[in-house]
């Protein structure tokens, strides 16, 4: 899910330590590392979420990333369990889509929480350097095209092969983000507005396909001389329309500024596109276009969740930031439906 | 309408941010201070803001309320109306929608393309 907001390191859970972790991860690194094991250094948090903590750390030469939710912590409601996000992940690595190789998938003997452990990648992940450091500049164009291409077969792997997941139609979305900002009864006549085009422009349901579901920048790993490195955070991934993907890497929201770049911040849709058809992926107008408000929507909604979780008792800064966020999403709805100009 | 939180309640979360024990990090110190400079702007300027937004909508909807009455009848209007109706209140949405990201964001991208469009279409005054 977009923007999970951080977690302190003092509400870490007290058996959560950073010693107590690494005596864990010892025990199995002749699970992680089959030919020879090796000793845990260099453990150290990257970030945490409410909900989820990546941690890196090497077994002697070789690094690894561990994801997990601590134990008791529950996940947020429309993520995958991190177990079936393993899977997916997984699949889809083995299937010759860029994304870190899956090492181990936490047991519960492990006492590590749910989760599991990859293969660290060197790389940006960070949207606004990716948009708009110099560095990148020379591969922008390519980074598009990459991002086409590894879409597209994503969306070709057979479903049929894939672990087993929701299905998501749009229908689904419409409904639960209509559900999601009417909840709580305050008025919000733009989001009303859209959900009348959407509902007045729902497609036909297509076939569907393996999708990431949050596919943009900030969770894409990038090089500056390879250009994209691997999809990242799996969590949003369902069994759906494929054109969800193409247009959710185009988001105003995740384009740091560059509107004039929509794929990303970086990149031409003309780009992304002739590396989605190059490798065999179809594009459908209307469904992109329908997608396209659909998740500036869905933005919208997940700002107005974070007014409930807010007055639910989750009162810290930045939940209220993001609830203030909403209206970012409703001048994206009316530039999409109603241009000016 | 201007979205909740509150100015004040804002302010009070922020507050609680700086008085926490726990050493803060730079990251959420600075979505705090952004928090009451998003306070300070709704003081300054959602008052008139929401006046005009109140008297529009007394206009298009023909009838009176609070805010909150008119932004409701505004969206059974939204959900129920013809194509026609409907398209008679897309002015109105553009700069109830500007006046709030103005307070929310004013440096959002989507805003410093449109602000000067939709106001000089309108004929509405810049503050």
């Amino acid at each position: 899910m977009p923007n999970p907001p951080s977690r302190s390191a003092t509400t870490l859970e007290a058996d959560s330590s950073t010693e107590s972790i690494a005596r864990r991860l010892a025990a199995l690194a002749q699970s992680i590392r089959p030919d020879r094991g090796g000793g845990v250094s260099g453990l150290r948090q990257l970030s945490g979420g409410a909900n989820q903590e990546i941690w890196a750390f090497s077994l002697d030469d070789r690094r690894y990333v561990l994801r997990r939710s601590p134990p008791g912590v529950p996940r947020p409601r429309l993520a995958l369990p991190l177990s079936k996000e393993a899977e997916v992940l997984d699949f889809a690595q083995r299937g010759g889509i860029p994304a870190p190789a899956m090492r181990f998938r936490l047991r519960e003997a492990d006492g590590l929480g749910e989760g599991y452990v990859m293969d660290h990648l060197e790389g940006e992940t960070l949207g606004p350097r990716i948009a708009r450091q110099d560095r990148f500049t020379s591969i922008r164009g390519l980074l598009a095209r990459q991002c086409g291409d590894a879409i597209a077969r994503l969306h070709r792997l057979p479903v049929a092969d894939a672990p087993s997941m929701r299905r998501v139609t749009m229908r689904d979305h419409l409904d639960a983000a209509l559900a999601g900002f009417r909840e709580d009864g305050l008025p919000r006549p733009v989001m009303e507005f859209a959900t009348r085009w959407l509902e007045r422009n729902l497609p036909d349901e297509p076939a569907p396909s393996l999708v990431h579901g949050d596919f943009r920048n900030g969770n894409i790993m990038v090089d500056e001389t390879q250009g994209l490195l691997a999809l990242l955070d799996w969590e949003g991934a369902s069994l759906s329309d494929p054109m969800l993907d193409l247009a959710h890497i185009c988001l105003n929201s995740w384009r740091f500024g560059n509107m004039g770049l929509p794929v990303g911040g970086f990149g031409l849709r003309e780009d992304l596109h002739a590396g989605y058809e190059a490798a065999g992926g179809t594009i459908d107008a209307l469904r992109l276009r329908f997608w396209e408000v659909m998740l500036t929507l869905r933005w919208g909604v997940v700002c107005v969740q974070s007014l409930r979780r807010f007055r639910e008792g989750d009162d810290t800064v930045e939940r209220a930031m993001i609830a203030r966020r909403a209206s970012e999403a409703e001048i994206d709805l009316l530039h999409l439906l109603a241009p000016r100009g | 309408m201007q979205d909740p939180p509150s100015p004040d309640v804002l302010v009070e979360a922020a507050a609680r941010h700086f008085r926490a024990d726990a050493p803060a990090s730079a990251f959420l110190a600075r979505v705090a201070l952004n928090a009451l400079d998003l306070a300070v702007r709704h003081l300054r300027r959602a008052a008139d803001g929401e006046a005009r937004e109140r008297a529009r909508l007394t206009a298009l909807l023909n009838c009176d309320g609070t805010l909150e009455e008119l932004n409701r009848a505004l969206c059974m209007r939204i959900r129920a109306g013809d194509d026609a109706e409907v398209a008679g209140f897309v002015d109105h949405l553009w700069l109830a929608t500007i006046e709030k990201v103005e307070v929310d964001q004013p440096n959002y991208s989507t805003l410093r393309l449109m602000r000067s469009r939709v106001r000089e279409a309108s004929g509405e005054d810049q503050e």
